[in-house]
Formats: C-alpha cells, sequence, structure tokens
C-alpha cells in the first residue's frame, strides 16, 4: 500500500513552506486504501463487500465445522457412506481424525477473537480434504458419483473459506495500519468533476466561509483577512476543535493551498487546484488534505473527527461541493438527512440538514 | 400516513409512519392515487439487494396528485396530476445534460455505498436499498419527490391512472430494451422473460418494427399474454422445449438479430444449471443468477445485441465472455432513463398506439401490499401486475 503517512522529520523539513508534496510536481493520485478501512460495525463496512460481512460468514462456517465434526465422530461410517468411501476400518480412523480437526477449527472460530487464523486452518483442512478425495477417487472401493458430489462441495466451501479468511486477514491488518497513521498523519487525496466552470469553482472555494455548506465536520470558517481565517470543527460529545490558517498559495482558477499556524492543536495543510475537464465537462478538482493529529485525547477526538475512514469523509465532502454548484444547495435523502443508519422513511425529527445546509 | 415497509426476507408490512416533508427546495409531496409492485421489487422481497434497512418503504411505480412544492418548484401547482420517474435526476449534472438520467451524479447521496460496489454510483432510485440513495418509496399515500421539476410529467385531463401509471418505470423500460435493439426491418427479437417488463419489451419492439418477437417463458398465462396482447409472434415455453434449439429453428439457423434480457438476476432454468446457481447464490459465490443471460449471448446471431434490461445486482459466474467476443456481439443495458420516454411514449398512448393497462391482472388496496407481494412472488392466480390503490 502506498504509505499516506508522514513522519515528523519530513514536517520539520517543510516547516514553512509548502510540503513538498502538495507541488504540482509530486501530486500523487493515491486512493488510499479507503476499502481496507471498512471497519467492524462502522456504518460503512456492516455489509461488506462482496461476500457480505465476513464475520457472519466465519461465525457460519464456524458452526458448519462444529456441525460436521460432530457428525463425523458421531457416526463416521455414517459420513463415509454418504460420501461415497468404502466403511473401511482405516476410513473409519481418518474419519475420526478429521471430526477432531472440524470441531477445532469450528470452537476456534467461533470462541478467539482473532478468527482469521482459524479460518486459515479450514483451508489447510480443505486442501488436505481434497487431497484425500482425489485418492478416493482412483479407489476401486468407491461411489464415483457421491465422491465427485462431495469432492464439488469442498471445492465450492474452500473457495469461500479462502476469501472469507484473505478478507479476514485484510481487516486485522487494516486495523493495525489505521492505528499507525493516526500516530502520524493523515493524508487524504480525492478528485471530482464539477460541471462548472474553474473560474467560479475557484471563487466559491476561495471564500472560506463556503466551506461548512459541504465540508461535514466543519461548523463555521470565519475569514479574519486575506489570507488568515479562524477554523472551527465539531467533535464528538458537542465539542468543537478551532485552529486558524493562513493561505500559503493562491493562483486565480488554479489552485490555492492553506495551512494550520504555528500553535494549531492539530496541524494540517489543504491544497485544491483546479483544472479544465476535457470537452464541455466543467472543472477537475483535486483536492489534497494532512492532519497531524497530537497524541493524546485531543489525538483521539480528532482521529473520532475523521473516522476511520478519512479519505470517505473527502470523498462525501466533495460530493456535496459539487452539489453545492451544480444544483444550489446539498442533496438529501430519507436515509441520509440524519447521522447513522436509519430506516430509509419520513422522520419527525428535524432534519440535520440545517447543518450542511448552513446560509441557504 | 400508511406505507408499506420492508421488514428483512419475505416479510413487508404496511405500517403507520410520519409523512414525508420539504428537504429540498425542488421537492415536491405527492399524495398517491395509484403505485405498483414491479419485478424488481422481488428482488428486494427475496433478499437478493444489498442494504435495505427494516422499516424502508418500498415502492418506485407511483403516481398522484400534487399537494405541496419546494419553494424553487415553478412547473407543478399544487392539484397537478403527475406520474414519477423511478430514477431521481438533477437535471444539471454532466449525466443529466447527456439525457442519462438513471446515471445522475448527484442524486445518491449513499453513493459512496454504489461506489464500492460498482466503482461509480448510477443514480438514486425510490425505494431501492441506502446504496441508491436511501429513498423512501411510493408504495404509501405520500411520497416526497425530489428535483419534482425534472422528473414528473403532468398527466393530462381524462386518462386514467392505468393508462399511464406504468409510464414510471416498465413501459419505458421494456421500450429501452427494445430500442437498445437498433432494430431494422425484416429483424427478429427474442425477449426472455414475459413478466411486465417483458410484455412491454416485445410490445415496444413491435412498435419500433421488429419482423418477429419471439417470447420465452415457462408460465402459459404469461406466454399467451405476450402472443394475444403485447404481439409476439411466436412463444417458446423454455421448460417444454430447447430455447437454443427452437430458436434456431425458428430463424433460419441465424439466431434472433436482438435478444433482451427481461429476467435479471432471479433466473429459472432447467434443473441441472438452476441448482448450480442456486447453489453458489445461497454460499454467496456468486449474487446473482444469470440463467437468461447467458442463454442469450449463446442464441444471439454473430454480430447482434444482447439488451439487458433485467435488474443484476452484483457478481454472476460462468459468464460466456468466448462466445460474446467471438461472436462479435455488443451488449447494451442500464435502468431506465425514464425521463427521456415518458413524453412521447404518453403520445402514443393518447393516440392509441398502445393500451399499458393490458398487463394489469390484480388490483387491491394499499393495505393489501403484503397479500400482493406473496401472490406475485409466487405467480399464484396466474398474477402478471398488482396495482395498489392508496
Amino acid at each position: 500500500m502506498t504509505t499516506a503517512t508522514q513522519d515528523k522529520t519530513s514536517y520539520r523539513e517543510a516547516d514553512g513552506d509548502w510540503p513538498s508534496g502538495g507541488g504540482q510536481e509530486g501530486y500523487r493520485e493515491s486512493h488510499y486504501g479507503e476499502e481496507q478501512y471498512g471497519g467492524r460495525g462502522s456504518q460503512n463496512g456492516g455489509k461488506g463487500g462482496l461476500l457480505g460481512d465476513p464475520e457472519r460468514i466465519a461465525t457460519a462456517l464456524g458452526w458448519f465445522s462444529v456441525g460436521l465434526g460432530l457428525a463425523q465422530l458421531a457416526s463416521p461410517r455414517g459420513v463415509s457412506r454418504l460420501i461415497g468411501v468404502s466403511e473401511s476400518e482405516e476410513n473409519r480412523k481418518t474419519m475420526l481424525a478429521i471430526g477432531m480437526r472440524e470441531m477445532a477449527s469450528g470452537v476456534g472460530i467461533l470462541t478467539q477473537s482473532q478468527r482469521a487464523p482459524w479460518v486459515w486452518s479450514r483451508v489447510a483442512g480443505d486442501a488436505m480434504d481434497l487431497a484425500l478425495l482425489g485418492r478416493g477417487l482412483n479407489s476401486r472401493n468407491t461411489n464415483r458419483n457421491r465422491l465427485a458430489a462431495a469432492t464439488a462441495a469442498v471445492v465450492g466451501v474452500t473457495l469461500l473459506d479462502y476469501l472469507t479468511s484473505q478478507q479476514l486477514s485484510r481487516r486485522s491488518n487494516g486495523r493495525a495500519s489505521t492505528q499507525a497513521r493516526q500516530d502520524s498523519g493523515i493524508q487524504v487525496d480525492k478528485t471530482i468533476t464539477v460541471a462548472r466552470p474553474p473560474e467560479e469553482v475557484y471563487r466559491f472555494w476561495r471564500d472560506f466561509s463556503n466551506l461548512p455548506r459541504f465540508m461535514a465536520h466543519l461548523e463555521s470558517v470565519q475569514v479574519l483577512d486575506d489570507r488568515r481565517s479562524r477554523w472551527k470543527a465539531n467533535a464528538p460529545a458537542g465539542t468543537t476543535v478551532e485552529w486558524d490558517a493562513e493561505i500559503v498559495e493562491d493562483r486565480e482558477g488554479e489552485s490555492i493551498a492553506w495551512r494550520s499556524l504555528q500553535h494549531a492543536d492539530v496541524h494540517n495543510w489543504g491544497s485544491v487546484r483546479f483544472s479544465p475537464a476535457p470537452g464541455d465537462r466543467g472543472t477537475e478538482v483535486r483536492v489534497q488534505l494532512r492532519y497531524e493529529p497530537p497524541g493524546g485525547t485531543l489525538g483521539a477526538i480528532v482521529a473520532k473527527l475523521f473516522g476511520e475512514e478519512p479519505g470517505q469523509q473527502v470523498a462525501g465532502d466533495l460530493r456535496r461541493f459539487k452539489q453545492v454548484l451544480e444544483l444550489g444547495e446539498v442533496v438529501h435523502s430519507d436515509a441520509s438527512v440524519h447521522r447513522g443508519m436509519h430506516p430509509a422513511q419520513p422522520s419527525d425529527r428535524a432534519p440535520l440538514a440545517q447543518q450542511t445546509q448552513g446560509g441557504m | 400516513m400508511k406505507a408499506n415497509c420492508w421488514e428483512g426476507k419475505r416479510t413487508v408490512r404496511v405500517e403507520d409512519v410520519p409523512d414525508p416533508k420539504i428537504l429540498n427546495s425542488r421537492d415536491a409531496i405527492i399524495k398517491i392515487t395509484s403505485t405498483a409492485i414491479c419485478g424488481s421489487d422481488l428482488h428486494l422481497f427475496n433478499g437478493f439487494i444489498p442494504t435495505m434497512e427494516k422499516g424502508d418503504i418500498l415502492g418506485h411505480e407511483f403516481m398522484g396528485e400534487v399537494v405541496e412544492t419546494g419553494k424553487a418548484v415553478k412547473n407543478l401547482r399544487v392539484g397537478d396530476r403527475v406520474v414519477v420517474p423511478f430514477p431521481i435526476a438533477c437535471g444539471a449534472c454532466n449525466m443529466c445534460q447527456r439525457d442519462l438520467f438513471s446515471l445522475c451524479e448527484n442524486s445518491n447521496p449513499n453513493a459512496w455505498i454504489a461506489e464500492k460496489l460498482m466503482g461509480h454510483s448510477p443514480a438514486g432510485l425510490f425505494g431501492y436499498s441506502h446504496m441508491l440513495g436511501g429513498y423512501a418509496g411510493g408504495q404509501a399515500e405520500f411520497a416526497r419527490v425530489p428535483f419534482a421539476d425534472v422528473g414528473p410529467l403532468k398527466v393530462p385531463a381524462g386518462m386514467p391512472d392505468e393508462q399511464v401509471l406504468f409510464l414510471s418505470d416498465i413501459f419505458p423500460t421494456g421500450y429501452m430494451g427494445a430500442e437498445m435493439c437498433d432494430i431494422k426491418p425484416g429483424d427478429v427479437i427474442a425477449v426472455w422473460g414475459c413478466g411486465p417488463v417483458g410484455q412491454f419489451a416485445i410490445a415496444s419492439a413491435k412498435l419500433l418494427g421488429a419482423e418477429r418477437v419471439i417470447a420465452i417463458d415457462r408460465f402459459p398465462y404469461r406466454l399467451e399474454m405476450a402472443r394475444d396482447k403485447a404481439g409476439a409472434t411466436e412463444i417458446i415455453n423454455y421448460e417444454e422445449e430447447s430455447v437454443l434449439e427452437r430458436l434456431k429453428e425458428l430463424t433460419g439457423g441465424r439466431g434472433p438479430d436482438a435478444c433482451i434480457d427481461a429476467v435479471g438476476m432471479e433466473a429459472h432454468g432447467h434443473a441441472a444449471i438452476y441448482a448450480y446457481d442456486r447453489a453458489k447464490q445461497a454460499l454467496m459465490l456468486e449474487s446473482d443468477r444469470p440463467i437468461a443471460l447467458r442463454e442469450a449471448i449463446l442464441a444471439c446471431r454473430p454480430g447482434g445485441v444482447v439488451s439487458v434490461i433485467g435488474v443484476y445486482g452484483g457478481f454472476v459466474d460462468k459468464f460466456p465472455m468466448g462466445p460474446l467476443m467471438n461472436k462479435g456481439l455488443t451488449i447494451r443495458s442500464g435502468q431506465t432513463h425514464v425521463h427521456r420516454y415518458m413524453q412521447p411514449l404518453l403520445e402514443h398512448v393518447q393516440r392509441g398506439a398502445i393500451d399499458p393497462s393490458f398487463v394489469i391482472t390484480h388490483r387491491l388496496r394499499l393495505q393489501d401490499a403484503p397479500k400482493g407481494y406473496d401472490m406475485f412472488n409466487h405467480k399464484r392466480d396466474n398474477c402478471e401486475k398488482v396495482v395498489l390503490s392508496a
């Protein structure tokens, strides 16, 4: 994965100057592993990728292991008959051994907090089973049809085991690197096309007091003078975080860059570039944001502020930015009008809309 | 108000929910007079579309009377009768400007979910999962209609609901399916699926000048409707004969010039292949069963078009890429750009070229929506199309 973290050293080198990554040449279009951070139980990851939630599938596989293991231990000959191998003493022993293995995998998956290794143990078991079934297919005392059906079933479940364990492993790695990232900084690169000319898009952004209209976590930005502004962001539990920022680059119709001033609690930089999209498609907007949250409580608040998926947060902000420019307001559905998952039906609560619609 | 809500796999319930409110300046609130159950609602009902929440209001085929408008809506007045297109489109973004309304870039506030699954997000839809917007649907007494200055079509006085209701989805969907076939004189079109969309695909292929239209299904009552009402020239019951062989026989070995898949992700087929896809779906190794689509690709004549209007949600297995490539086929597909078709199709109805109400087999009250879902899902009582009146 492209590392999006920035260490302290390069920050000091860059201090007093726009960090080189924000310059025109070094600009990276890294879409920054968003999907790897689908946190367990967070609003996003819950429903999961192609397979559905791997945690839920793992649970199902765990119970499957336990069930199969019990059957093999209780009636090894019955299972042999079912899959079409002969009911010899050797096969009975093999079946008992496999049953024990299944029980171990199943109990491991269902009881251990780190489930990935236990699901991987199923993959290893699958490989063993396939080898045994392959041997069985070459043996004379077998029911070929039943054995072929059993093999097909094992191939299917092997694939499921493999995909699930892969996803679980990726998730636990994802959690680890989220942590690492929070220790040393967050960088996000995002881009969107807006069907308006670059000059207009630039002008709207250049008036920083417009930013809270589409940046969900910002409460206000007060423009102090031509270069300086005071930013106020909402933090959990009704608290706010404030900092002052200054503009460090301003090219009309092309780009704006800003950074927090020295005494800010949360060091941060941002840049936005505007370039004409081909044909009559408007403006390509490229945003790069970097935050360097301090440790301790404040760091934790900031980390929460940007959620587990800072990239997604910024992508949402840009989508709302596009809506405000193209339509004049942020578009709401029944399910987007309040925070958190809730059914798509009208609500009696006042819409949260006003916040992101501020000033409309 | 009363609304039909999704309460989990194969469970819908009519519940009391708050009335809708204006949330954006271009919204209108509609008092619904007629609303229908769509075949694609059954994919939600059967739990094949991800990101549904308990309590989501279903329904995307509806019409009614305007009772309130947002301050930016200038074209509608309280009391106007309108029919509402199922995709929500802003009219201003690059996609809408190119008449690709079902791909509106601004109407899905939950675009990020769809982007994870598909790379990009299509338009938001009424009552069709959180991934596609999280908008309350129209199987209710009232609905909030965003971008009311872009979508809703005013209904001329004197036209009954049943003649115009299907302009919201299934008539334009069938029509777009046929239009994507680039029908030329002498063309033979085959249509998989004789549900309501298939019926309109057949009727539209005839309207667009197809020489012959072959209808494929397994329910005799649907095949009869296709032949007697929609205008199919031949019918094939795939449970009785081989579709591929019969199509070759009917086309002198050439194959149909274009094939329309009006079935989608919950296809049925012959026992073995159906069992295979059903099992893979159950194990979550594929999300959709593309049985009709595979067959359409194999049946289509070289250089022909396969037009996909049946709804797919995710990923399919054993996709016949080799036949598609080597036969030089063109696949065209999409959620319907309904906004494009409403006015011209209304004119077809007005001049009597078609009466869309021919598909209706059941008329129920909104309160009976659960009964309607159950009947439609199991094809009981020769059910083809259920219309609910509020």
